[in-house]
C-alpha cells in the first residue's frame, strides 16, 4: 500500500489552517508525532504564539490495562490557556481517545475559547464522537495494521510506515 | 513468589520495597516520570486523573510528619483517595498484629499500602500476604531501607548536577542507624557513580560497609575534599541505644557539616538533608539556609517522585 508524503500532507494542512488563522491561535502538538508537525505547521504558518505540546500519559483511558508508559515527557504550554484559540495536532487520527486525553490535559490548564484539530492522516473507525477540521489525508488501513510518523534521526524528513500491529495495542 | 517480590513476571515495578535489587533502568524510569509530575503542580488543576477510584492507606506504624504528608499530598495530586492510620505498635505479637491489620484493610479494598514501621522487613512482610491487586511501598522500615527518599535525593542529585557518572558523593554522619543512608548507596552505585564516601565516627560506620562499594573516611577534612554533593544524615537520637558519642557537642565539632568544612568540597557542591534537622549538631544554620543547600527543593521535588513511584505501581499488576 502506498502511503502520502507526509512533507507534501503538512504543506496541505498548512493551506486549510491559514484560511481561519488568527494573530493568537496557538498550536499544540501531541507527543511524539504531532509534535514534529506542530512544530512545521508553526514555521510553515509564521505563528508568533508559543508552540506548546502535550504527552497525555497521565490522562490516558487505558492506563488499567497497560499501566504508565515508560517514556513520559512534560506538557508544555507556555501560553494562557484561559481564553486561547487553539489548534490541537496529531498525526494520526484513529480512535479519538488520544484527543479525549489531550483535552482533559488542556482543560487543566485553563478554559480555552476554542478548540481545533487538525490530523496529518485521518484513519477513521472512531470510537468517540470526534470530528477534525483540518485534514492531510484520509486512509483506509486494515485493522491489524498501525500507521506511524516516522522522524529520520539525520535529516529529520518525516515519513509515513505501516507496521503490524502488537498485541495489546 | 520467585524471583524479585519488587517486580512483576515482565519485570515491572509492582511494590518499591527496596533500592537493592532494582536495575538501573527501572531507577531511571521513575526518576523520568518524576520530572514530568513536577510541573503538575504549576497547573490551574493540580492534580492528575490517573489514580481515580484508588484507595490508599498510609500506615504509619512510626512517628512522621514529612513523609507521611508528602505521601498524601502525592496522593491526592494523582486524584487517589487517601486514608492515614497512624497505628501505634503494640511491642507484643508485632508479626501477628500487623498481618492482621493488613487482611483487615484489605477487605476494605485497599489498593496501595504505603507502610513505615520500626521494624526492619516490616513492608517486606506485608508485600508477601497481599492480594494480587495490592501494591505496597516502603515508606521506611527500621535500620533496613527508605527508597522513596533515597529516589528523590537522585532526582535532586540529577537536577542539579545532570549525568551521574562523574560525581564524587560523600554521605556524612550516623550510617549505623539509617534506613536512608543504606538505600542512598545502594541508588548511587546502581546508577553509576563512580565515588561513594561515607564519613562518621567509627561507633556510626557499620562493619564491612565497604562491601557495598563504598570508601570510609573518619576525618572529616579528608572525606570532604573535591566532592560534588554533601548528603548529611540526622543524628538519630531515639535509634541510640548506647553509649555511641561522647556528647552532641563533640559530635558536632568533628562530623557537623560547617562553612569552613563545605569549603573544603568543590565551590559548586550542593548540601542535602533527608529531614527533620538537628541544627547545630550535624548542620551549621549557616550551611543549611546557605546558597549551596538544597534542602527544600527535595521536599518539593519528593513529592513529584512519590507520584511516579505510586503510579508506576500501581498501573503494573502481580
Amino acid at each position: 500500500m502506498q502511503l502520502p508524503d507526509p512533507e507534501q500532507l503538512i504543506e496541505r494542512l498548512a493551506g486549510l489552517i491559514r484560511a481561519d488563522l488568527r494573530e493568537d491561535t496557538c498550536l499544540v502538538g501531541i507527543h511524539t508525532g504531532g509534535v514534529w508537525v506542530a512544530r512545521r505547521l508553526h514555521a510553515l504558518l509564521g505563528l508568533r504564539t508559543p508552540l506548546g505540546s502535550v504527552h497525555v500519559a497521565f490522562y490516558r483511558d487505558d492506563y488499567k490495562k497497560k499501566g504508565l508508559s515508560a517514556g513520559v515527557r512534560p506538557s508544555d504550554l507556555s501560553f494562557d490557556v484561559d481564553d486561547a484559540h487553539i489548534i490541537l495536532v496529531d498525526d494520526v487520527l484513529y480512535t479519538g481517545r488520544t484527543i479525549r486525553a489531550a483535552m482533559n490535559e488542556i482543560f487543566d490548564f485553563g478554559r480555552p475559547t476554542s478548540i481545533r484539530l487538525a490530523a496529518l492522516v485521518d484513519r477513521g473507525e472512531r470510537q468517540l464522537p470526534i470530528c477534525p477540521q483540518y485534514v492531510g489525508a484520509q486512509l483506509s488501513v486494515p485493522r491489524d495494521r498501525l500507521v506511524q510518523l516516522r522522524s529520520d534521526a539525520a535529516s529529520g524528513r518525516l515519513s509515513l510506515e505501516l507496521v503490524e500491529r502488537e498485541e495489546g495495542t | 513468589m520467585t524471583g524479585n517480590p519488587q517486580l512483576t513476571p515482565e519485570g515491572r515495578l509492582r511494590h518499591l520495597l527496596s533500592i537493592e535489587g532494582l536495575p538501573a533502568h527501572i531507577l531511571m524510569q521513575i526518576l523520568d516520570t518524576a520530572s514530568s509530575f513536577v510541573s503538575v503542580t504549576d497547573r490551574e488543576v493540580k492534580k492528575v486523573p490517573l489514580l481515580r477510584g484508588r484507595s490508599i492507606f498510609n500506615l504509619f506504624f512510626e512517628p512522621s510528619t514529612r513523609t507521611r504528608t508528602t505521601f498524601e499530598i502525592a496522593a491526592k495530586r494523582l486524584s487517589a483517595d487517601v486514608i492515614n492510620l497512624n497505628i501505634a505498635t503494640s511491642s507484643q505479637t508485632k508479626g501477628e498484629t500487623l498481618l492482621d491489620t493488613v487482611a483487615n484493610l484489605g477487605a476494605m479494598n485497599a489498593d496501595m499500602f504505603v507502610v513505615r514501621h520500626g521494624q526492619s522487613g516490616a513492608a517486606h512482610l506485608i508485600a508477601r500476604h497481599v492480594g494480587p491487586h495490592i501494591h505496597v511501598v516502603n515508606a521506611g522500615d527500621g535500620r533496613h531501607a527508605h527508597p522513596t527518599q533515597a529516589l528523590l535525593d537522585m532526582f535532586t542529585i540529577r537536577h542539579y548536577k545532570g549525568e551521574f557518572n562523574r560525581l564524587r558523593v560523600a554521605i556524612v554522619g550516623d550510617l549505623l542507624h539509617s534506613r536512608v543512608a543504606r538505600s542512598e548507596i545502594h541508588a548511587l552505585t546502581t546508577l553509576g557513580v563512580p565515588e561513594v564516601r561515607v564519613i562518621g565516627p567509627r561507633t556510626l560506620i557499620p562493619a564491612q560497609v565497604e562491601r557495598l562499594g563504598v570508601r570510609v573516611f573518619h576525618d572529616m577534612s579528608e572525606g570532604l575534599r573535591e566532592v560534588d554533593v554533601v548528603m548529611m544524615l540526622r543524628l538519630q537520637n531515639e535509634r541510640m541505644d548506647g553509649a555511641l558519642l561522647p556528647s552532641a557537642q563533640e559530635y558536632f565539632k568533628y562530623y557537623g557539616l560547617t562553612a569552613e568544612k563545605l569549603a573544603l568540597a568543590k565551590p559548586d557542591a550542593i548540601v542535602m538533608h533527608p529531614g527533620p534537622m538537628n541544627r547545630g549538631i550535624e548542620i551549621e544554620s549557616a550551611v543549611a539556609d546557605g546558597a549551596q543547600s538544597v534542602i527544600l527543593p527535595q521536599v518539593t521535588f519528593g513529592i513529584a517522585v512519590r507520584m511516579a513511584v505510586m503510579s508506576m505501581l500501581a498501573g503494573n499488576q502481580g
